[in-house]
This record gives C-alpha cells, sequence and structure tokens, in this order.
C-alpha cells in the first residue's frame, strides 16, 4: 500500500510550491510530532494526533489517538471511515488533508493550509429565512405607511382643505373629500343612497357628529312629537350604560338620545328605513302617566290590550270658537249648528229615498257617497256644500231669468236678503206674450217700478228665516246682534281624530253603516264616530295572530311619530314612498298639514 | 436544632424545587394557565353581555358595550404588540417574560372574541374590517407560530444529525474543495457543470424554495444528471452525490428554520398595519361622527 503525500505551500509572493513524497506502508500517523508520517507544524494540533489504516477492501480507516477528535468531511468525530474512491477530508487545525485514490490504486493525501474562515458567520446566517425575505422592519414601515396615508391623511387632508359648503346633498360642489368612501361603515338606507358618495352632505365638520340642522336642511317641515324637555321627561330612564355614553357623547357636542339618528341610524345596509314598532312606542306611553303626571293621554301600549277611547274633536256647543275633544265614553253631544237626521236620508223607503230615484243624478235612494266624498288622501272627507251635495233636493230656486232658473245665493243672510229683494223688485215675466193696453202700468208692465220701500222682502227674508221657513228646514234660527233674524253658523271640524288617521280607502270593503251609525241616527247632534270597541273587531296589538277576521296592527297603522294625525305612506303608494308623512297637495289655500296641526295643538284641553 | 434545621432544608428543598419547575414549565402552562383561565373568562364575559344587554338599535361598535369592548380591545393590542418591546429589556424587576408571553397567547386569542362582538358582525369593504381581518390574520399566524415552537424544534434536532449549522457549511466547503481538484480530468462541458455547482449559492431558491423545500433550479442536481459516463466522472459523480446529500440536509435545516420563522413576517408587519388601520379607524369614526 502506498501514499502519496502531495504538501502545497505557498510562498510570500503567492507563489505555490508543491512537494510530493511517496510512504510505503498500510498507516499513516499525522501530528505535531516530528516522527509522525505528515508532520504538521500546528498547536491546534496533537503531538500524535490520527491514525490511518487502510483496510483490507480498500477503504481508509481514520482513528484519533488521543481524546481530541478531528474533522471529516466537515464534521468532528474521533474514528471514521474514507472510501478513496469518493474522496474525504480531513480537517487538523489549519490543515486540510484531501484523500484521494489516483489512477495507479495509490492513495493520495493533499495537505493545503485554509485562512481562517471569518465569514463564517455571515454564512450561517444564510440558514435564517430573513436572509430570503426582506426585513419585518421594512414592511411594516411600508405597510404602515400605506394604510395611513391611504386611509387617515388622504381623506382627512382632503376633508380640510376643501371649500366647505352649508350642505350639499347632490354633491354638485367641486373638491368633494378622497377615498373617504373607505370609512363607511356600512350601506347607506335606499332612501339616502344617492349620498353614499357624499360622506360630508351630513358629517359637515370634523369631529362633529351629524347635527338635527343638517337632517332638517332637507327634510324641512319635519313635525315634532311634542317638545323636547316633555319627550325628555316622558322618557323612561336610560340604562346606566346609555346614560353614560349619552352624557359622553353630549358633553363631545353629540345630539341627545332625541337627536334625528338616535333613532333613525344609518349605514345599516340598503334597507328601507322602517316605521316605528309597537315596542318603539310603549317605550314612553305604556307607563306615560307615572313620568308625565299631567298628561291628557291614556297610556297604551297594544291596541288589543290597552289603547284609551277615541277622544275626537268636535264643537259641543253652538257657534264655538274651537272644537274640543271628548271621549267617546262620555257620549258627546255634537252642536254644529245644522239641523240633519241621517236616518230620513239613508232610510230606502222614505221620502228622501223616492225623490233621490225620480232625480236623475241619483235614479237611487241615497247613498252616503251621495253627500261624503273622500280627500285626496283618503283620510278624511270633502266639506259638504249645499249647492253640490243637497240642492237638488232642498232646491233653492227662487224664479226664471234669462239663464233659465234664479235661485237664492247660499253661504251667507246678506247674500239671501238681497235675492229675497229681487224676487219682489222685478216682476215676473208674463207667462204668455200679451198685448198692453193704454193707460196700463204699474206691476204688470215691463216698465214697471214700485219705488216704495221693500217691505214685501223683509216679510219673506223673516218668514224664510223663522221657524218653518225655508232655511230652518237644515239651519238653526237664531236672533243677532240687534235682534234681526239670523241662522246659527255651522261648526264642522275638517277632521274628527286629530291625533291619528285613519285610512277610508284601506276600509273600502266594509259599508260604512258597518261602523259609522248613519242609518239609525235621528239628529246632528249624534257624532257619529265609531268607538275603540268597533275597531277591535279587527284590529288588535301587534303581537295579535294574524286571522282572516283579526289584523295584527301596529301603532304606526293610524298614528306617526313626527306628526301623529299625518300618515306614514308605505311603499307602493300613489305619492310615492316616503318614511314620514308627506303633506299631500290640497286645493285649500292653507296646507292641510298645518291647519290640522294647529287646531289639534289648540284643541288639546 | 437538628429538627429544625433538616425542617428548613426541607422547605428549602421545596422552594427549589418550585424554582425548577417553574424553570422548565412551559408558557402555555404558566401558573396553572392562569393566564387562559383569565382569556376564558374575559370571553364569556364579553358574549354574556352581547347576549343580554339590550344594543339599541342594533349591536354594533357605537353602542356603549360596543365602545367598551372596542376600547378593551385597542388595549389589548397595544400591549400585545409591546411584547417586542418586554423581551428586549433584560432587567431584572416583577415582571416575568414568562408570564408576559403566557398573557401574549390566551389575551391574544380573546381578542377574537372580543374583536368579533365588536364588529357586531357588520362586515364591509372599509377600514374597519380592515382593521378586523388584520387583527385575525395577527392573531392566526401567532396561533401558527405557537403550534410550530412546539412541534419543529424536535424534527430541527433530528435533522441535524449532531452537527452544527457551521459544520454543515463546513462539510459542503470540504466536498467542494475534493469536487474541484476531483474534476481536473474532465472535459469543457462536464467541467461546465461541476463550475455550475460549485458556484450556486448554497441558499438559492428564495423564500419559496425554502418554505416548501423545492429547488428545481438546483445546479447540483442539473450536473448529476447531466455528468458523462467514465472513470473520472464516476468520481466526480460519487461527489456530487454527497454534495447533494450534504445539501439536502442544509436544506432541510433551512426549511424548518423558515417554516419555524415565517409567521413572524406576517405576524410583526401586520402589527404594524394593524396599528395604523385601527388609528385610521378610532380616527376616522370620529371625525365622521
Amino acid at each position: 500500500m502506498a501514499f502519496l503525500i502531495r504538501t502545497i505551500d505557498f510562498t510570500a509572493a503567492g507563489r505555490e510550491i508543491v512537494r510530493d513524497r511517496v510512504v510505503e506502508r498500510s498507516s499513516l500517523t499525522i501530528g505535531r510530532a516530528a516522527e509522525c508520517d505528515i508532520h504538521l507544524p500546528d498547536l491546534a494540533v496533537e503531538q500524535r494526533h490520527v491514525q490511518i489504516d487502510a483496510a483490507a477492501d480498500g477503504t481508509l480507516a481514520a482513528q484519533a489517538l488521543g481524546t481530541l477528535g478531528f474533522g471529516l468531511d466537515g464534521r468532528i468525530v474521533t474514528a471514521g471511515t474514507i472510501d478513496p474512491r469518493t474522496g474525504g477530508e480531513i480537517a487538523l487545525g489549519a490543515a486540510r488533508l484531501a484523500l484521494a485514490r489516483e489512477d495507479d490504486g495509490a492513495v493520495s493525501i493533499t495537505i493545503r493550509q485554509v485562512a481562517n474562515d471569518e465569514t463564517k458567520a455571515d454564512a450561517l446566517r444564510g440558514f435564517t429565512l430573513a436572509s430570503a425575505l426582506p426585513s419585518k422592519r421594512a414592511m411594516s414601515w411600508v405597510l404602515a405607511s400605506a394604510i395611513l396615508l391611504l386611509l387617515l391623511a388622504i381623506p382627512v387632508a382632503s376633508h380640510l382643505l376643501r371649500t366647505p359648503v352649508k350642505n350639499d346633498p347632490r354633491g354638485e360642489t367641486p373638491g368633494q373629500v378622497v377615498l373617504d368612501a373607505a370609512w363607511t361603515s356600512g350601506a347607506m338606507s335606499l332612501k339616502h343612497h344617492d349620498l353614499e358618495d357624499n360622506c360630508e352632505s351630513c358629517h359637515v365638520a370634523a369631529f362633529e357628529s351629524v347635527q338635527d340642522e343638517t337632517c332638517v336642511s332637507c327634510h324641512k317641515g319635519t313635525g315634532t312629537h311634542a317638545k323636547m324637555p316633555r319627550i325628555a321627561a316622558g322618557m323612561p330612564a336610560l340604562s346606566p350604560g346609555d346614560a353614560i355614553q349619552w352624557q359622553i357623547g353630549e358633553g363631545l357636542g353629540k345630539e341627545g338620545p332625541l337627536g334625528c339618528v338616535s333613532c333613525h341610524s344609518e349605514h345599516e345596509g340598503p334597507v328601507r328605513q322602517k316605521p316605528a314598532s309597537e315596542a318603539f312606542c310603549a317605550d314612553c306611553h305604556d307607563t306615560l302617566d307615572t313620568r308625565l303626571t299631567d298628561t291628557a293621554l291614556g297610556n297604551a301600549h297594544d291596541f288589543g290590550k290597552e289603547h284609551p277611547q277615541f277622544r275626537p274633536a268636535f264643537y259641543a256647543s253652538f257657534g264655538a270658537a274651537k272644537p274640543v275633544r271628548a271621549s267617546l265614553d262620555s257620549n258627546p253631544v255634537e252642536r254644529s249648528g245644522l239641523v240633519f237626521p241621517h236616518d230620513v236620508h239613508t232610510d230606502v223607503r222614505g221620502g228622501a229615498a223616492r225623490m233621490a230615484m225620480s232625480l236623475s243624478q241619483y235614479g237611487a235612494p241615497l247613498e252616503c257617497k251621495d253627500c261624503h266624498s273622500l280627500d285626496a288622501d283618503k283620510i278624511g272627507f270633502k266639506e259638504v256644500k249645499m249647492e253640490d251635495d243637497c240642492e237638488s233636493c232642498h232646491s233653492l230656486v227662487s224664479g226664471r231669468n234669462a239663464a233659465g232658473f234664479s235661485k237664492l245665493r247660499h253661504g251667507d243672510v246678506q247674500d239671501l236678503a238681497q235675492d229675497l229683494a229681487r224676487i219682489t223688485y222685478i216682476p215676473r215675466p208674463a207667462i204668455a206674450p200679451r198685448r198692453a193696453r193704454p193707460g196700463q202700468s204699474g206691476s204688470s208692465s215691463a216698465y214697471a217700478a214700485d219705488f216704495g220701500r221693500p217691505v214685501r222682502a223683509y216679510i219673506g227674508l223673516s218668514n224664510a228665516l223663522s221657524s218653518g221657513g225655508v232655511c230652518t228646514e237644515c239651519h238653526l234660527p237664531i236672533r243677532g246682534k240687534t235682534g234681526q233674524a239670523d241662522l246659527m253658523p255651522v261648526n264642522l271640524p275638517d277632521r274628527f281624530l286629530t291625533s291619528g288617521f285613519f285610512n277610508h280607502d284601506a276600509h273600502k270593503r266594509e259599508k260604512c253603516t258597518d261602523c259609522h251609525a248613519g242609518d239609525t241616527s235621528k239628529a246632528a247632534t249624534d257624532l257619529l264616530i265609531p268607538d275603540l270597541k268597533s275597531c277591535r273587531d279587527c284590529h288588535l296589538g301587534a303581537a295579535a295572530v294574524k286571522t282572516k277576521k283579526i289584523v295584527p296592527s301596529e301603532c304606526a297603522m293610524c298614528h306617526a311619530y313626527h306628526l301623529p294625525a299625518g300618515q306614514w305612506l308605505p311603499n307602493g303608494s300613489p305619492s310615492g314612498a316616503a318614511p314620514h308623512y308627506k303633506p299631500p297637495s290640497k286645493p285649500k289655500s292653507t296646507p292641510y298639514k298645518s291647519t290640522v296641526a294647529v287646531f289639534a295643538r289648540k284643541s288639546k284641553p | 436544632m437538628a429538627t429544625k434545621a433538616s425542617g428548613s432544608a426541607k422547605a428549602r428543598f421545596k422552594q427549589d424545587e418550585t424554582w425548577r419547575d417553574s424553570d422548565h414549565v412551559s408558557f402555555l402552562k404558566h401558573r396553572g394557565f392562569r393566564w387562559l383561565w383569565i382569556a376564558l373568562a374575559l370571553s364569556g364575559i364579553s358574549i354574556a353581555g352581547y347576549a343580554l344587554i339590550d344594543q339599541q338599535p342594533r349591536p354594533n361598535g357605537g353602542t356603549w358595550f360596543g365602545y367598551t369592548l372596542g376600547t378593551i380591545g385597542l388595549g389589548l393590542i397595544i400591549w400585545l404588540s409591546l411584547l417586542g418591546v418586554r423581551k428586549r429589556r433584560i432587567n431584572p424587576g416583577a415582571w416575568s417574560l414568562k408570564a408576559w408571553t403566557s398573557a401574549h397567547v390566551y389575551l391574544g386569542l380573546s381578542l377574537v372574541v372580543v374583536g368579533t362582538l365588536h364588529t357586531g358582525f357588520q362586515i364591509g369593504w372599509n377600514v374597519h374590517t380592515l382593521a378586523y381581518v388584520l387583527m385575525l390574520v395577527v392573531i392566526a399566524t401567532g396561533i401558527y407560530g405557537v403550534i410550530v415552537y412546539a412541534t419543529l424544534p424536535a424534527s430541527l434536532s433530528a435533522n441535524r444529525k449532531e452537527m452544527t449549522r457551521a459544520q454543515m457549511l463546513d462539510a459542503l466547503t470540504a466536498v467542494n474543495r475534493q469536487l474541484e481538484s476531483a474534476a481536473q480530468p474532465l472535459g469543457r462541458k462536464d467541467a461546465d457543470l461541476v463550475i455550475a455547482a460549485l458556484e450556486q449559492d448554497t441558499f438559492h431558491g428564495g423564500a419559496w424554495g425554502r418554505l416548501t423545500g423545492r429547488y428545481p433550479r438546483c445546479a447540483t442536481a442539473r450536473a448529476l444528471r447531466s455528468i458523462s459516463q467514465g472513470a473520472a466522472e464516476e468520481r466526480v459523480a460519487a461527489l456530487l452525490t454527497k454534495r447533494s446529500e450534504q445539501l439536502a440536509q442544509i436544506r432541510g435545516a433551512a426549511r424548518i428554520r423558515a417554516l419555524l420563522e415565517v409567521w413572524l413576517f406576517i405576524h410583526i408587519p401586520l402589527t404594524f398595519a394593524l396599528i395604523a388601520a385601527l388609528t385610521a379607524h378610532v380616527i376616522s369614526v370620529f371625525y365622521y361622527w
């Protein structure tokens, strides 16, 4: 067995010096001692460090001679086997001994010195993932900066730098806030959908909650449920948590629990704002009398279980300036100033029926709708007008004139006096043409004039206005201030139920007389408003089970929050869906809403 | 006297045992799962409050309970992120890093409950949900981190075969030197293959290669596939196989290391992204109050 030992050294100038020698034996020793076969002058090497023995199968066995191990292919061992065909490397101190088989079968050992590997620590860094990824710090900076810039700095800057406008729900002003869409906490309700990309139309100023003033700038004319202090006093106590939240919120300028947004919460998704639920109303009205001790309102929490009797507004005394409200339980007597027995008119076998049948415009016994016609809002009825609704039977025709018939004007006693005076003033025209005879003049002449006092006119007026006269068929005769004959003014309210609304259109399958005693009432003093009990035949509270007859009824079916007498218009109504009452256009000069609102407020005892 | 001495010795032994136990008990089991119970209590109270408290008009971050949850969540997130500061402060004091880590893990997990209830389950494409999702990703990576810390070090040790990482690199260098001399008789084509193998960065392949353990561009493997037949080539091939095996060990170590560390590369940057998103969330909510 022969070992070819090749030592490679470098001169100071860097030139390589290669020395070869051959050792003919089967075992080699390596160490610092001079007698070793391979002598390594390195203090890190033992005197006799390693022995290499050639085994019979051609492999080499390396064995540490002391307790100190040696490097074999990078690993520190005390013994190891090297196959010269693949080769191996022994590391001792700074020396590297590469063992390999030469072509002639000899084993070569190439010895070279390696420089101390000072970059080892750097190489070890390669094991960490940090060597293959950007640093955590850099990534943190990039991500955090991007988020702060895009989602905070840009919207805030564009909000602060824009030219503020008072309110711009259409978003027509240039210079909208940029990227604030990312701030939304949810989609707007359907009605506010147009404001989706125009946050600053509601969120006007920075760090200021949405103000009622902003809501009202579009929702003009929204009524208030009651005066704020009254509502606050009527509300049940807030939970401790809510109380603290509102305390802090109001301290920071938020509208209180009575602000618009505390009920009309937005950003709850593309849904329709719903009318208040029964529970919402019952929160306060369930035990309202315990908190508002002076209230005239009865407690209510469920239409079927607890709801006060209706208190319609009506004129309780003749010629009263204002209507009053009284419970239907107190058998109210209406003093409208009219004489009108409903039963006479609705009796299908009575004289009124016979009369109506003989008239082409009726042709049948009278029905309610012949005199009462529904308003555009389907809640109230149009005013009954003498000229349209009564006069076809209760004729005021007073004679003939060029246009056909002349008739007495209705509505004002002064007009009547003039019309009656005219009857006696102008002679009746001749029924048939006749020849004028000489000497004839006076009343029968076409040129006759009566220059005397209109005594007969006074008598006629007095007759008409006094008991048994034409006027007193429907009106009550009275004496005026100066003792002259006069009539009681007619007082009928626009609306009987002023704190709620009754949709007649929704009840058109019912007959009027199912609820109103129009077929049996004998006098105009009867107040024909149906009572609570009759409504409860069909309507019970929201919790009631719906059947063919029973209709579970929320408060919002008859009451609105902002304006109790105004109806919440549901989706599909002719005037379009509205989240709350809008005044219907009425031919009247004054808006209906304000009339009701004004006198409803005044009529409260 | 003797009895007293033996008594104090016993007490001392007992105290030492307690210390030894606390030294070796996992941060997960710290003090009988103290922080697990605290986190469970926090979650339980949050869920009970959410279910029992009437939140008008609907539960979300804007009710008093929602604000409370949000404040707790924000405080927790800031405190949890301070672990990075705490662990760098090696000084004495009544604060145990183990307790801190234990609390970090369990309170971090309870944030899933607190944060989710704070949202009121209202999710959308906005900065608020961004913060929520970032929080969930940070927590998810944290869970991954705890799991790999519990399982992977064993396989890291198995992969080492009693070699240090420096020795693995030394072994590769040794093979490289042998390859260089063994490849001397080779022709141009085969020599180029060996050069390519020797010159290639030990840790090439990027983060993806590390995590998956796939190195399709490995020059050593390509050289092994393409080397010609012959006596010298056979020896080079044997050395290339050896190099390949050594590379496999190094790559195995790097892969386990990468799997151990990768979560931190999401956990830490996303924590800072989360803090930024939370800042935007809180400011924007009150900016557009």
